[in-house]
């Protein structure tokens, strides 16, 4: 750019974008939340005002979380073996693991 | 919809739907005026949202106006094509942004005002009012949570945002009693069950600036001031004739086309 | 493992057509790209909501002015997706933000250029939004998770811009006299710097080969260039518009359209800041941070309070 005119000073070196929140949206009650992006904003209540006009606006939304971005702990992908693994082994965790007597229908 | 809109209550209707769509469309224009400009990107955002709430709710009362009057005019002919005298807006919506504490001052004393009214006007005798209410409320329900919020956080916020949102509110307290005028259109309207009292409306919207002013740390100006009036009969101040010549400058450049 | 094997595992994973997520050990140029189009990107969806916010309120309808509205709000909730995908890469918006103010970053030329009649509402979104989807279409598929998810919200977003510019410029293109010239002088104004949005020719575009191997990119600049100008003469024929440019013709054995030399002179220059509207594109950026700092430090010490507050009654 040719302009060049350094942005003035700041009163302090704080960050000019507030925090980073995490927004999950529900978009049919009975469903679970589902990661829908990021906001910013200065607390909760403006994280929730800010997440509803960023990923709400569009289509039907029920309900929304919000949580702060630095209270989000992850996995990282060399956890993956030893964290997500052992899952597929238990097959009496799923349910093609049960029979049921024909005609019966538990799932109505 | 009242199936007899007989002239004289079919007139009053119009002149009062002319005011709730006014209103919402002139300020549904001044906030649209933010958008790329906003403090921050997330209110861009929420202030480009509740502009088109307003503008969205206007075209509506206006559609309705137009059908009232019955001589063949839509929401586009009356928002485009009437002078600024014809207009029937309080001043409070057609004065220019200011800052962003002179903006969110604004906008919550209207929507204190415009969220009881429209909470009333859901039980209008006229269906279509009704329903354009009933849509309209929730949306002014949002705009009065983003406003209010933003009023305790400018009030109670560092010295700076307190002085600029006090003074907002003292500049804008000369516009406040506008909300509340009523003339023989209301009287004919609340007889027939159409509108809602608008006495009703004032305590219940000076109770709730009371409130969110004393939240946030802020004084009530005092009536002792000009108050301005005139408005609903198409008193305006100056600005408005400057906004119109913006708004309706392409629609007027070329007469009757398609857009 | 040291870096080298991490690399090749990398690598591979992105062979394999897998995508790399933010916690996952990536190469630092593939970082460095990746901040440095994904920033870009963000900041261009910023500055571009300030030639079409210029004509929010001369909108002729309330229709149009709705949808004009709607369409620069969306553009600033790209921007928000953008610079959100770009902090899982370890750089604060607050330092992107900086970066644009201080004319240190780049955005996209085409923001430079004024917006000078209603009708550019109708062919900004059909050229410059049909760019975009060309581009991001592409984008969507990229190795990097978050991008590709961002870049997937943002194309549904996209279509509703470019069917909205096209009405436009097909309603004027089919309307008066007056409203036919009004639309055909801002396709002659728009077309040639829609061009140049692709980028550079690929000769002259060195990142290229590393940004498709590690699948950042999934075409070059030209291949996607000439994919627009493929999908967008038919669209203008059909309406009776002239694109301005003597060259064009279609190659009946390719299936292409074959165009006249692009000016690339003037791409560099408006790069360099000396377009139409570079100085007010960033004074306009500049206003609304800086007018803006009092609001946002506001609400920050309200926070505070709050937060004093609450830890007191406890
Ligand atoms: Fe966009
Ligand atoms: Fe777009």
């Amino acid at each position: 750019m040719a302009d060049k005119k350094p942005a003035e000073p700041r009163s302090d070196r704080r960050d000019s974008q507030w925090l980073l929140w995490e927004v999950f949206t529900q978009s049919k009650t009975g469903l679970p939340h589902e990661h829908a992006g990021s906001v910013h904003a200065p607390d909760a209540e403006m994280a929730l005002q800010n997440a509803r006009d960023v990923y709400a606006r569009r289509g039907p939304v029920t309900s929304i979380w919000v949580a702060p971005s630095d209270s989000i702990t992850a996995s990282t992908s060399s956890d993956s073996q030893p964290f997500f693994d052992p899952a597929d082994d238990k097959i009496y965790r799923h349910p093609q693991f049960y029979k049921v007597p024909k005609g019966v229908k538990i799932f109505k | 919809m009242i199936s007899n809109r007989d002239s004289k209550t079919g007139q009053a209707l119009f002149e009062y739907l002319l005011r709730l769509g006014d209103d919402r469309l002139v300020l549904g224009h001044r906030l649209s005026e933010w958008c790329g400009h906003a403090p921050i990107l997330e209110e861009d955002i929420a202030l480009a949202n509740i502009a088109l709430d307003c503008i969205g709710q206007a075209s509506n009362f206006l559609s309705l106006a137009g059908k009232v009057e019955n001589k063949g005019r839509n929401e586009d002919d009356l928002a485009y094509l009437r002078e600024a005298v014809d207009f029937r807006n309080v001043q409070m919506v057609e004065v220019p942004n200011g800052d962003f504490a002179h903006t969110i001052a604004r906008q919550f004393l209207f929507d204190v005002y415009s969220y009881p009214l429209l909470d009333e006007l859901q039980k209008s005798a006229d269906g279509e009012i009704a329903g354009i209410a009933e849509k309209a409320v929730k949306e002014d329900r949002y705009h009065l949570r983003h406003s209010s919020e933003w009023v305790r956080r400018l009030g109670d916020g560092t010295g700076e945002s307190h002085d600029r949102v006090q003074n907002a509110f003292e500049d804008l307290w000369t516009y406040s009693e506008e909300l509340f005028f009523t003339d023989e259109v209301d009287d004919i309207l609340v007889a027939a069950g159409i509108a809602p009292d608008l006495a009703l409306i004032k305590k219940a919207w000076e109770e709730m600036v009371a409130k969110v002013m004393k939240d946030a740390t802020l004084d009530i100006p005092g009536n002792d001031r000009y108050m301005a009036q005139g408005s609903r009969n198409g008193r305006h101040s100056e600005h408005l004739g400057h906004l119109l010549a913006e708004m309706q400058i392409v629609h007027r450049s070329y007469p009757g086309v398609k857009w | 493992m040291d870096d080298d094997a991490k690399l090749i595992e990398f690598e591979a994973k992105i062979k394999r057509g897998e995508k790399i997520e933010p916690k996952d050990w990536m190469p630092e140029r593939y970082r460095k790209q990746l901040i440095r189009m994904m920033s870009q990107h963000a900041h261009s969806e910023i500055v571009g909501m300030l030639p079409e916010g210029n004509w929010i309120t001369r909108a002729p309808t309330l229709r149009r002015k709705m949808g004009l509205i709607a369409k620069v709000q969306d553009e600033a909730g790209h921007g928000l997706y953008l610079y959100s995908a770009t902090e899982t890469l370890g750089i604060g918006r607050d330092e992107m933000v900086d970066q644009l103010l201080e004319g240190k970053a780049k955005y996209s030329n085409i923001f430079n250029y004024p917006s000078l009649t209603w009708a550019d509402m109708g062919v900004i979104g059909w050229f410059v939004d049909g760019a975009a989807i060309v581009n991001q279409t592409m984008l969507a598929r990229s190795s990097y998770g978050p991008y590709s998810r961002a870049m997937l919200r943002i194309c549904a977003e996209e279509n509703f811009h470019k069917k909205q510019g096209y009405e436009i410029a097909a309603t004027l293109a089919l309307g008066t006299q007056a409203q036919k010239e009004m639309v055909q002088n801002a396709v002659d104004r728009y077309w040639w710097p829609s061009l140049m949005m692709f980028g550079p020719s690929d000769k002259d575009s060195p990142n290229t080969p590393l940004l498709m191997k590690w699948k950042i990119k999934r075409k070059s600049n030209d291949d996607l260039r000439q994919r627009f100008i493929d999908l967008t003469i038919p669209q203008a024929q059909r309406i009776d518009l002239t694109i301005p440019d003597p060259d064009l013709k279609l190659n009946k054995k390719t299936g292409h359209w074959e165009f006249g030399k692009i000016n690339w002179d003037e791409f560099y220059e408006v790069i360099r800041g000396n377009g139409p509207c570079n100085k007010e594109r960033m004074t306009a950026r500049r206003k609304a941070h800086f007018d803006g700092e009092w609001v946002r430090i506001a609400a920050e010490e309200y926070a505070k309070k709050r937060k004093t507050n609450h830890s007191n009654n406890n």
